[in-house]
């Protein structure tokens, strides 16, 4: 049996990547590819855990997570369509009207 | 069946908010404002059935009502109806009624309801979800403005990652708890805790690294200091009547739900890791939030600073755990009494920006010039709110600022007097608007101002919430002390 930690480090490892992505990624459809992994990772760890301790709780939490997920990204989407009608950029530099 | 009747308000509220939708899809432009007063109706309806519920507990104990959800419960519900009442001039520039966008308010708002009322991470998760979601899709409201999309699109990317963080907390407190249920953790966590006094390192480590991101995502959704960038952009792009409930409800909903988690899961740990962490987080957002609003000159963005600076406020009280002394007001009490204050100070305060706009096109302070003169209503009314945000005696939010210092003093000295401190500046930024209506001058004259209807409501009731809560404190703060008796069940 493959032991918890390394569920775990691969688990930070996609959420590191994740974060990193969110920050340094220009494209808003990277962004938002990002996020998915974070939410993945964190699916991960989840499960990990789940299996380890033999309950459900974990496996119910992350078919939650995947619907509030697919939620998201429909509106996400939504928002990125409505901003590329607008401004005509999928650009996170070019959507600079509101700063201080 | 008793279960379903503790929930019976969600459901109203819920279902309420479905035919509002099916409503606006069946019957295209109802005209005036038919709309808004439904859904005021359907928030009053709701409120009525808060008291019918009782309290109790149901769902395996995923669900419960007690005093604390019932009052932050009422909160929110008041700033749904405040928003939805102000939303009359954005409808009109919409050109439609918008059933859906009723329907947004009030789902959001059933999420808060969830989210004050669970017991359950999952059912958290979900709860502060189905309250976000909606709000990504109200900030984008104006599809047609670029503002609009802009700070829907901060909001959603921003509200996101902090889910994320969030959820990645949840993940580890479940890993090193096995229960999913917040007032067990606390109990799993101290069997668990003799191994950690030994110091198996990564336990430790797992706990504070949980405890960190729980901290950062709920920093993001209060938006407190290192975690603000958003919320500026985002009360300035989103349509006003949005940014009004965003920045009461929103941020009610989160500092809720952070002192439920915090207090029944983690409370032995407060003095050692996060009592210190999440205090330099409320110094810090009442520090940057008041001398940040101080340089804006956009209404709604000076606004969103000094909400910034709220929240560090907020978490004075929320930092203050309960100390034995009898007629102190506890933290959590304080807190209570501080979201009160701040519904109605707020609410209004963005009801007048509302007017004003409607009125003279503008959200820029030095248009207020001359605004006592033309329209002498209007400026008392925003004077009465800047006054009671900035905690002026006569009004509720001096009484609120007082609760909070007070609890804060005994444990975190040095907190209260930041805030005391920033309260000064923050004087500073509110009275110059105050200056800007009654003793600047104005060489183009101002027409008077016209309000319609649903906003009149709005200012009546936050004037009058105001001034009353500020003459009469006690019964709230009483009942808020009551209900902390039973806040970690």
């Amino acid at each position: 049996m493959i032991p918890l930690e390394w569920f775990l480090i691969v688990a930070g490892v996609i959420f590191v990547i994740g974060m990193i992505g969110v920050i340094i990624a220009r494209n808003v459809m990277i962004i938002f590819m990002s996020i998915e992994l974070m939410l993945n990772a964190a699916n991960l760890a989840m499960v990990a855990f789940s299996r380890e301790m033999g309950t459900l709780d974990g496996h119910v939490m992350v078919f939650v997570i995947m619907t509030v997920a697919a939620a998201e990204a429909a509106v996400g989407l939504a928002i990125i369509i409505a901003l590329f009608r607008n401004r005509d950029t999928a650009n996170i530099d070019e959507v600079n009207v509101l700063k201080w | 069946m008793a279960d379903l009747r503790l929930m019976l308000p969600e459901l109203i509220l819920f279902a309420w908010a479905m035919m509002m939708l099916m409503y606006g899809v069946i019957r295209k432009n109802v005209g005036g404002n038919t709309m808004i007063y439904l859904a005021m109706l359907g928030v009053v309806i709701t409120g009525f059935s808060i008291p019918m519920t009782g309290y109790g507990i149901a769902f395996g104990g995923t669900f419960f009502v007690d005093k604390v959800s019932v009052f932050f419960k009422m909160i929110f519900l008041g700033a749904a109806f405040f928003a939805a009442a102000s939303s009359s001039s954005l409808l009109e520039k919409l050109k439609s009624d918008h059933g859906e966008y009723f329907t947004l308010i009030l789902l959001s708002t059933v999420g808060m309801m969830f989210l004050i009322s669970t017991n359950e991470l999952i059912t958290l998760y979900v709860a502060l979800e189905l309250t976000t979601i909606p709000l990504f899709v109200l900030a984008a409201y104006r599809k047609d403005s670029l503002q609009s999309s802009e700070a829907g699109l901060k909001y959603l990317i921003l509200g996101a990652v902090s889910s994320a963080i969030l959820l990645y907390g949840i993940s580890m407190i479940y890993g090193l708890t096995g229960t999913t249920f917040i007032n067990l953790a606390f109990g799993r966590l101290l069997e668990q805790s003799l191994g950690m006094l030994t110091l198996t390192q990564e336990v430790n480590m797992a706990f504070i690294i949980a405890m960190i991101m729980l901290i950062a995502g709920f920093g993001f959704k209060l938006a407190l200091v290192p975690f603000h960038m958003w919320a500026p952009d985002v009360y300035e792009g989103a349509p006003t009547p949005v940014t009004s409930f965003l920045s009461v409800a929103s941020k009610g909903a989160g500092v809720a739900a952070f002192a439920r988690l915090f207090y029944s899961a983690l409370p032995s740990f407060g003095e050692f890791y996060w009592g210190i962490m999440v205090g330099t987080l409320a110094a810090a957002a009442m520090i940057i939030g008041n001398i940040t609003a101080v340089l804006q000159s956009n209404v709604k963005r000076m606004l969103a600073y000094s909400s910034i600076a709220h929240a560090g406020y907020l978490l004075i009280g929320f930092v203050s755990l309960p100390t034995t002394v009898n007629d102190t007001p506890f933290g959590p009490a304080s807190i209570m009494f501080y979201m009160l204050a701040y519904l109605f100070a707020n609410m209004g305060a963005f009801a007048c920006a509302i007017a004003f706009e409607k009125n003279y096109g503008s959200y820029e302070i030095k248009d207020y010039q001359g605004l006592a003169k033309e329209s002498p209503a209007l400026a008392l009314t925003f004077t009465i709110f800047l006054l009671s945000l900035a905690g002026i005696p006569p009004m509720v939010g001096f009484f609120a600022k007082y609760y909070i210092f007070l609890a804060g003093w005994p444990n975190y000295s040095w907190l209260v007097i930041v805030g005391i401190l920033t309260s000064v500046i923050s004087l500073y930024y509110y009275a110059n608007i105050v200056k800007q209506m009654y003793f600047n001058r104005n060489e183009t004259v101002l027409a008077k101002a016209h309000f319609d209807s649903p906003l009149v409501i709005t200012l009546v009731l936050t004037v009058a919430g105001t001034i009353l809560f500020g003459i009469f404190p006690e019964s709230v703060i009483k009942f808020a002390n009551n209900a902390f008796d039973a806040f970690p069940f």
